[in-house]
């Protein structure tokens, strides 16, 4: 087919050709109108092969809007699409087992974490009561020292101390005020006893906490701390406890 | 008139019909009716054109495509059913693009 597109009418050769393209296009559009107000009988084959044309159309558009399986694709379309699928599946499995291990290893890290974290805290809870700095419950002993004829020397004391610590006593206090530590000192003094700088008067409760059997042991074998203070005159009364409460705290440094 | 009327009728007909297309035919009404299409187009600006005729339209309709449907089967049953259908498919377009061209020029002279 010629091309029909129209050129400026500048020149004389062009301006013909201008013309009769305009008349062509009047004249088609004339045509189509005529066709249409006045139909002939010819029109009606075109009319058939015209609505076959829409009906095959509109069939071809519902059956292509309702079917979103599989079943009008060709074998080497299925044969992609079932190995992209597989090629899709390896790799979100693959990303699975990556995600899966960076949990795992996560989990045990926080386990780790966990585990010494716990392991920290119960050294730090021990360390406090050595260090005396938190009050604590538990079964034990009390010993009272009461003065009958003569004070307590400050020698014997510090055995019932130091027997009560070699048998594993975990906290000591006296009188209910002063918790033994391992830097505690003790001084003998007008009308009673130093100790780390408090003034304590008899009667002396000791008050210790650890397996009441070792610790009455350790206080009442033959010529022991027991034996010592009440050679120096005084009377000794040890009661065991399944739960004795020691309040008093050394302080911090 | 009536050509509209018919392509009206045929839609008409195909929405309340509603037909199954048989699995056969599946993969080749749709290169059908872009062949069809490409006939129609065809016949429309031959009509513009003053060169319509009845004969010629109905000819070239119906071998349009019967060759269409007839070099998608002939590459189904070569193993290259999709890449035919594709090249028939970019060849029937490019018709159509450059007859609704022409079209466009008798119409809107532009």
């Amino acid at each position: 087919m010629p091309d029909h597109t129209r050129r400026p009418a500048s020149t004389s050769t062009a301006t013909s050709t201008a013309t009769s393209t305009e008349t062509a296009a009047v004249a088609g559009r004339r045509r189509l109108w005529r066709a249409f107000t006045r139909p002939q009988r010819g029109q009606v084959v075109v009319a058939v092969l015209l609505a076959a044309v829409g009906f095959a159309a509109v069939t071809q558009l519902r059956t292509t809007e309702a079917d979103s399986s599989y079943a009008g694709l060709r074998e080497q379309d299925l044969i992609d699409v079932l190995s992209g699928l597989a090629g899709t599946t390896q790799r979100t499995q693959a990303e699975l087992r990556r995600l899966q291990d960076t949990r795992d290893d996560l989990q045990s890290d926080t386990q780790k974490r966990q585990a010494a974290l716990t392991e920290a805290s119960t050294q730090v809870d021990n360390l406090k009561i050595i260090a005396g700095l938190v009050p604590v419950t538990g079964p034990g002993i009390r010993i009272r020292i009461e003065e009958k004829t003569a004070e307590v020397n400050v020698d014997s004391f510090i055995d019932l101390i130091q027997e009560l610590r070699t048998v594993g006593a975990e906290a000591i206090q006296i009188n209910g005020e002063v918790r033994v530590v391992a830097q505690s000192y003790f001084e003998q003094a007008a009308g009673g006893l130093v100790v780390d700088g408090e003034v304590l008067e008899p009667p002396y409760v000791v008050e210790a906490i650890g397996d009441p059997d070792n610790l009455d042991a350790a206080v009442t074998f033959l010529h022991g701390p027991q034996y010592e203070l009440e050679n120096d005159g005084a009377a000794v009364v040890v009661t065991k406890a399944t739960s004795l409460r020691i309040t008093a705290v050394a302080a911090a440094e | 008139m009536i050509a509209a009327l018919g392509l009206l009728v045929g839609i008409v007909l195909g929405l309340i019909f509603r037909p199954d297309v048989p699995v056969g035919l599946e993969l080749y009404l749709p290169i059908a009716v872009v062949a069809a299409l490409d006939a129609v187009f065809g016949g429309l600006r031959a009509y513009l054109d003053g060169i319509f005729d009845d004969k010629v339209f109905v000819v070239s309709f119906l071998s349009n495509v019967l060759i269409a449907a007839g070099i998608v089967y002939l590459g189904d049953k070569l193993g290259v059913g999709g890449q035919l259908s594709t090249g028939v498919i970019v060849v029937l377009g490019i018709r159509i693009f450059s007859n609704l061209a022409a079209i466009r020029r008798h119409l809107f002279h532009a």
